[in-house]
């Protein structure tokens, strides 16, 4: 019987699993699918990570080989090329991980509590149904990342890309280094869905047009990709009859959005937030299951991996006093997404099992400038965040003090964008 | 001269004012150094870091993610990849080691971001 075992090595699962055991608790296990720990952020080569973390440009993999050493210091066991079938909690409350691998072959092991860290996928061509054959040539911008940076085949020369979320962007320029011609990046919505900074260093640098109110209504060729229409779209995104301009290329790759991927969650009898297509969390990242915590883009998707890493490490020590059986369970405050605002993590929150602050994350549902987020309980505002500019590709992150919960006990805690008071 | 731009050093993309001439510049907009550094170097000798991978040999994958040890001049990018499309590099090779000196006479190395054994 392990203590604890985390389903995923990437940079949630590491980053857990490392907390877990400075918490104290030694006999954890993480299960991972891939060859190799360290998840997306090996084919994620660009640098710009871990800013908030290790206060310096790391590459993907130089961030996720931080983590790996300090599981590998701590002596952290694990298993690569291994599958997670099945999640199950007995009568007891022993949970038990159904998994797979060559070496071990079928395995049914035990823990006293599971972190899931599974991460998340990218949509796909018939996820968005777009009109046309499915040719060669159509690939998720993540897969022809790995394609490129792993695997070192290149998947195109003449490219156009929809949809212009940070994976997107980063490909942008990744394609065009390698000496292929990207002839322009598509977004269905006004506004792109990138950080600022990458609009700048991938597109502008590189003198690749972004097209805003823009979205592909057909993929030509049947064998291998050989065009693709670009219409512009009205504010209803609903396509302008007469706009359409037909694109030559050979490669199309889409960015259209990363689903949380929780299938084993979903067996297991998770609960799953439709506003975030992940499990409802508490403060330490406790899902609905006694036990059974959750972390990173499995829970809601990140746009930095600093907060995945803060995340999980939150999701460690809650799984650690669950195991010593010190982690508090009354719940005393929910989290209800107000006007503006798209979704909150974390759902749930037990004050008992604060430090003295707890971070909520959100999205706003669109661009805004001249507003706030304001935190209320019934009636009263309790706590307000300011930026400059709310956008929904930026997820906002908005502390509140423990004391001020303490002084409701319990309640709703509304979070609400409304305009800059003068 | 007066520029508006957005500060690439960290993810806040901070809108900058970078006004000035020669040796003088102010940078407004800023929230840290960085973005001091970076609204003045943009004006005066825009450097980019460059990732890219070059080909590995006798690893688990066939590519080794590297980068240049610090930023290199903007108009040297593409003269970077076609230099360092020619290294080949034999595992095992450890985060940090050289894979290629002075990168298109730029004094700067091209560093590997990833350890890889070999197999």
């Amino acid at each position: 019987m392990y203590d604890i075992i985390v389903i995923g090595g990437g940079p949630a699962g590491l980053a857990a699993a490392v907390e877990a055991k400075k918490e104290g608790v030694d006999n954890i296990l993480i299960l991972e699918r891939d060859r190799e720990l360290g998840g997306i952020l090996n084919q994620c080569i660009h640098n710009g990570f871990g800013l908030h973390t290790f206060k310096e440009q790391l590459t993907g993999p130089e961030y996720a080989g931080r983590y790996i050493d300090m599981a590998m210091d701590l002596k952290i066991p694990y298993k690569l090329n291994t599958m997670v079938l099945d999640l199950e909690r007995k009568d007891d409350d022993t949970k038990v991980v159904h998994a797979i691998n060559e070496e071990d072959g079928y395995m049914a092991l035990e823990a006293k509590a599971v972190i899931l860290t599974m991460g998340c996928r990218e949509r796909t061509a018939g996820a968005i149904g777009i009109p046309g054959f499915r040719p060669a040539g159509v690939f998720t911008a993540g897969t022809a990342q790995r394609f490129i940076n792993m695997e070192g085949y290149m998947t195109g020369k003449e490219v156009v890309i929809l949809g212009s979320g940070d994976i997107g962007l980063i490909m942008a320029r990744r394609m065009t280094l390698e000496g292929a011609h990207v002839k322009c990046v598509c977004e269905i919505m006004p506004y792109s869905n990138g950080l600022t900074r990458n609009i700048v260093q991938c597109l502008d640098d590189f003198n690749i047009p972004l097209k805003l109110s823009h979205t592909i209504t057909f993929i030509h060729g049947k064998d291998r990709v050989e065009a693709v229409d670009v219409t512009q779209v009205d504010e209803n995104l609903k396509p302008i009859p007469g706009t359409t301009e037909t694109i030559p290329c050979d490669t199309l790759l889409l960015s259209v959005g990363l689903i949380p991927e929780n299938e084993i969650s979903r067996g297991a009898g998770v609960e799953i937030d439709r506003r975030t297509q992940g499990p409802a969390i508490s403060e330490l990242c406790e899902t609905n299951l006694p036990g059974v915590f959750a972390a990173g883009n499995v829970v809601h998707v990140h746009d930095l991996v600093d907060f995945v890493s803060q995340e999980a490490a939150l999701a460690g020590k809650g799984a650690a006093r669950y195991v010593k059986g010190h982690l508090e369970e009354d719940i005393n405050f929910t989290t209800v997404n107000g006007d503006g605002i798209g979704n909150v993590v974390p759902e749930k929150i037990t004050v008992a099992n604060l430090d003295d602050s707890v971070n909520c994350y959100m999205r706003v549902r669109k661009v805004s400038t001249d507003t706030v987020i304001n935190c209320y309980i019934g009636d009263e505002k309790i706590a307000t965040k300011k930026a400059r500019k709310f956008v929904p590709a930026e997820m906002v992150n908005f502390k509140i003090k423990k004391s001020d919960l303490e002084k409701y006990h319990d309640g709703e805690l509304k979070f609400v964008v409304e305009p800059k008071e003068a | 001269m007066k520029k508006e731009m957005v500060c690439i050093s960290c993810p806040m993309g901070c809108h900058l004012t970078v006004e000035g001439e020669g040796d003088n510049w102010t940078v407004t907009g800023n929230s840290c150094k960085n973005g001091e550094r970076y609204g003045i170097q943009e004006m005066t000798d825009p450097r980019r870091i460059l990732p890219t991978t070059v080909v590995i040999k006798g690893a688990m994958i066939s590519r080794l993610p590297v980068k240049t040890a610090q930023e290199i001049p903007k108009g040297k990018l593409f003269d970077a990849m076609d230099e360092l499309s020619k290294v080949v590099v034999e595992a095992p090779v450890k985060v940090g080691d050289v894979v290629l000196k002075n990168v298109c006479d730029t004094g700067i190395d091209v560093v590997a971001t990833k350890t890889m054994p070999a197999v």
